[in-house]
C-alpha cells in the first residue's frame, strides 16, 4: 500500500508555437518517497520528452525547480509528492510559478524577478582596503540578525505568490525586500540608507505590501519575507528616512488615535492620512452614512467609544514609543 | 457540555463602523448559551500598521490587552482576523523571547500589569467549531440557509502564516498555553501536521460551518486570497483589483452572498463594490455578511441583532 495512482494535470504551453496554453493529464503510480521533481522527470522520461522544466542541484540550493502544485508554491526537489496527494487528493495540478510569464510548460521568464532583485543592491557595498591587515569581525547577534534572510535561494516562490505584485508590476516584491534587509543590517555595508530610500517609495516599495503572508507561506527556506518587510518599515522611521505621505501618516496615525481613545478613530485616520486627498473617499462616506454605519454628526461631536482605563494606555505610549515621523 | 465562557476582544471595527458584527456575535453567543465577557479595557491591536511604525509599542499595547483576559482567567476570543493575528504574533514573540517579555513587562509594571502568557487567543470561528461543535450548532438551526449559495471568504490573517494558525487557533490543553515551544520548533512541524487544523491552500472551516447551517457552500478559487484592505489608502488600485477579482469569482460561481470572519475583509468587499467594478469593467453586486451575521440568520435571531440594514450592499432581502 505504499504506492498510489495519481493523475497529474500539467500546464502545457510553448510560446513559440501555441496560441493558448492547455492541460494534459498523466497517470502514474507514486511511491511514498518520491519528490515532485521525480514526477516531473517521469513525465518527461516516461510520457513526453518535450515536457520542459528547470532543474539543477536537486538539493534545495539552486532555486531552479520552483513550480506551483494546486496553487501552492513548491520547490520540486524538496517537496514529497505523497504529502501533497494527502493535502489535495489524487489529482495534482502542475503549473508554472506565473502563467503569464510562461515560456515553455513549467519554464517562465524570470526577468522581472532578477531586475527587481538587482534594484535593491543585493550585495555588500563597502570601501575595503586592498590589503587589509585584519579581518572584519561580526558578533553572533549581528550575524543572527540576517542569517535567516541569507538563506534565500532566489527561487521566486514568494515573488510569484505575491498578489500585490500580480496586480502592480512596479512593486519590487518580497524577495527583493528580504535581500534589501539582509544587506542593510550587515555591519560591513554602507548602502543601507540608499536601500531604505529605494524601498520606501510609494508604488514600488514596502508600503504597497498587502500583508497577506503569502510570501511567508510560500518560502521553502523559512526566510519569512514579510517579517523583513515589517523591519524595513520600522527602520525607515528609526533612521529618519520615512517621508510624510499617506502611507507613513496612516501608520503613525494609529498612535494619535489610540492616545485619544484607545480605539482607532476610523474616520480621523482617513482624514489625517489623506489630507486633501480625502475627497476621493466621499462617495464611500455617503454610502456608510446611508447604511447608518457612521453618523454625519459624529465627526463634530466625537461620539467615539473609549477604552476603559485609557490613562494606562496613554502612559504606556508615553514610556514605550520609540519612533517618530 | 459545561458552559463555555470567553473574554471577547472586539477590536475597533465592531465598536464603530460594523456595529452589526458585535450585535450578531453577542446574539449568537446568547442563543448557544456561551458566556461572553467584553474586554472593555482593550485598545486597538494596531492592525499591522502600528507594527510598521513602532514594533515595540505594538507589542506593549497588545500584551496589555491579553493581560486583561489573563486577569479574568479566561481564554480570549477575537472576531477580527487582523486582531487575531496581531494578538497571537505578540503572544508568540513574548512566550518565546524571555528578554523581550521582560522588556515589555517592565513597561506594563508601570501601570500595575504583568503579561504571563496564561490565556489562549483564538478566533470565534474556531472556538465555535472546536469547543461548541458544528453538530451542536446544527441542532440549533431554526431557519436553514438551504436556499442560499454562500461563498466563504476566509481572510488572510486566520490562515497565514500556517505555523501560527496551527499553534494558536487550535484547541490546546491548558498546560500547552503559554509554555511556548519556540517558533522554530513549530516551523519544523511536518507540512501535513501544520495543515491538519486548517490548510491555507484548501481551508474547510467556513465551508463546514455553512453546511452545518444547511447552506450550500460555493467552491471558488479566491476563497483563501487577499482582499487588499491594508493598502486601500496608498494603493487603491491594488485593493480594488484584489477585492473585485474575488467578488467576481464568487459571483461567477453562482454565489448569492459572501460570508467572512474578518470585518476588514467585510468592509473592503462590501463598501468598495462600485469602485472595484468600475476598475474591472463589470458590475459587482453581492451581499457580504460577517460570519456571526450568517449564523444569527440561521439561528433565528432578531432583525435588530443581525443588523443587515448596516450592510452597504443591500442584504436586507436575505431575511
Amino acid at each position: 500500500m505504499s504506492k498510489k495512482t495519481v493523475t497529474i494535470k500539467a500546464f502545457r504551453f510553448n510560446a513559440e508555437t501555441d496560441y493558448l496554453p492547455y492541460y494534459k493529464k498523466y497517470e502514474m503510480e507514486v511511491g511514498k518517497d518520491e519528490l515532485i521533481l521525480d514526477l516531473l522527470n517521469r513525465i518527461k522520461w516516461e510520457h513526453d520528452g518535450s515536457f520542459s522544466y528547470r532543474r539543477s542541484c536537486r538539493h534545495g540550493i539552486c532555486g531552479a525547480c520552483g513550480i506551483k502544485v494546486n496553487g501552492k508554491a513548491t520547490l520540486s526537489c524538496k517537496q514529497n509528492a505523497m504529502e501533497l496527494v494527502e493535502l489535495f487528493g489524487d489529482e495534482l495540478v502542475f503549473e508554472p510559478q506565473s502563467q503569464k510569464r510562461a515560456v515553455k510548460d513549467m519554464i517562465i521568464d524570470k526577468g522581472d524577478f532578477w531586475e527587481k532583485h538587482a534594484a535593491v543592491k543585493p550585495f555588500v557595498e563597502a570601501d575595503v582596503e586592498p590589503h587589509p591587515t585584519s579581518e572584519t569581525k561580526m558578533s553572533k547577534e549581528q550575524v543572527e540578525n540576517f542569517l535567516d534572510a541569507d538563506y534565500c535561494i532566489q527561487c521566486g516562490a514568494c515573488h510569484y505568490a505575491c498578489p500585490a505584485l500580480e496586480v502592480n508590476s512596479d512593486y519590487l516584491g518580497p524577495a527583493a525586500f528580504a535581500a534589501a534587509y539582509r544587506f542593510t543590517v550587515d555591519p560591513r555595508d554602507d548602502a543601507g540608507r540608499e536601500r531604505l530610500e529605494i524601498t520606501s517609495e510609494l508604488g514600488t516599495g514596502v508600503w504597497d505590501c498587502v500583508k497577506c503572508f503569502e510570501c511567508a507561506e510560500a518560502c521553502p527556506k523559512d526566510v519569512n519575507p514579510i517579517e523583513k518587510i515589517t523591519k524595513l518599515h520600522n527602520m525607515q522611521f528609526e533612521q529618519g528616512v520615512a517621508k510624510r505621505n499617506v502611507a507613513t501618516k496612516h501608520a503613525e496615525g494609529f498612535v494619535r488615535s489610540i492616545k485619544k481613545f484607545g480605539y482607532l478613530d476610523e474616520q480621523d485616520i482617513v482624514l489625517y492620512s489623506e489630507g486633501l486627498g480625502v475627497v476621493k473617499h466621499l462617495s464611500e462616506a455617503f454610502k456608510m452614512i446611508k447604511a447608518g454605519k457612521v453618523h454625519p454628526f459624529d465627526i463634530a461631536k466625537k461620539k467615539m467609544p473609549r477604552s476603559k482605563n485609557l490613562d494606562e494606555i496613554q502612559k504606556l505610549i508615553e514610556i514605550s514609543q520609540k519612533n517618530e515621523l | 457540555m459545561s458552559q463555555l465562557k470567553y473574554a471577547l476582544y472586539t477590536g475597533c471595527t465592531a465598536r464603530e463602523s460594523t456595529p452589526e458584527l458585535l450585535s450578531s456575535t453577542l446574539a449568537v453567543a446568547k442563543k448557544l448559551g456561551i458566556k461572553i465577557v467584553l474586554l472593555d479595557e482593550a485598545s486597538c491591536c494596531g492592525a499591522s500598521h502600528l507594527q510598521d511604525f513602532d514594533e515595540f509599542l505594538s507589542l506593549v499595547l497588545n500584551a496589555r490587552n491579553i493581560c486583561y483576559a489573563e486577569k479574568l482567567d479566561l481564554p480570549m476570543i477575537t472576531i477580527c482576523n487582523t486582531c487575531q493575528l496581531n494578538t497571537v504574533m505578540t503572544k508568540e514573540r513574548l512566550d518565546n523571547d524571555p528578554e523581550m517579555k521582560a522588556k515589555v513587562n517592565e513597561k506594563l509594571a508601570e501601570v500595575g500589569l504583568e503579561y504571563k502568557g496564561t490565556s489562549s487567543v483564538r478566533h470565534f470561528l474556531y472556538a465555535l467549531i472546536d469547543d461548541y461543535g458544528l453538530e451542536n450548532i446544527s441542532e440549533k438551526v431554526e431557519v436553514p440557509l438551504s436556499h442560499f449559495n454562500i461563498a466563504p471568504f476566509y481572510g488572510c490573517h486566520n490562515l497565514r502564516p500556517s505555523h501560527i494558525h496551527y499553534k494558536h487557533n487550535n484547541p490546546l490543553s491548558d498546560e500547552e498555553v503559554g509554555e511556548g515551544g519556540g517558533e522554530s520548533s513549530i516551523q519544523e512541524v511536518e507540512l501535513m501536521e501544520k495543515y491538519t487544523h486548517e490548510s491555507p491552500y484548501a481551508p474547510t472551516s467556513l465551508d463546514n460551518l455553512i453546511e452545518a447551517l444547511e447552506g450550500n457552500s460555493v467552491d471558488y478559487e479566491s476563497k483563501n486570497k487577499c482582499c487588499g484592505f491594508h493598502v486601500d489608502l496608498q494603493a487603491p488600485e491594488t485593493s480594488n483589483a484584489l477585492s473585485g477579482t474575488a467578488l467576481l469569482d464568487a459571483i461567477d460561481n453562482d454565489a448569492d452572498l459572501m460570508v467572512t470572519p474578518c470585518p476588514l475583509c467585510q468592509l473592503n468587499m462590501d463598501l468598495k463594490q462600485d469602485s472595484a467594478g468600475k476598475q474591472l469593467g463589470r458590475d459587482i453586486e453581492l451581499p457580504v455578511l460577517h460570519m456571526p451575521q450568517m449564523i444569527a440568520l440561521a439561528l433565528g435571531c432578531s432583525k435588530e441583532e443581525i443588523g443587515l440594514k448596516f450592510n452597504v450592499t443591500k442584504a436586507t432581502d436575505l431575511m
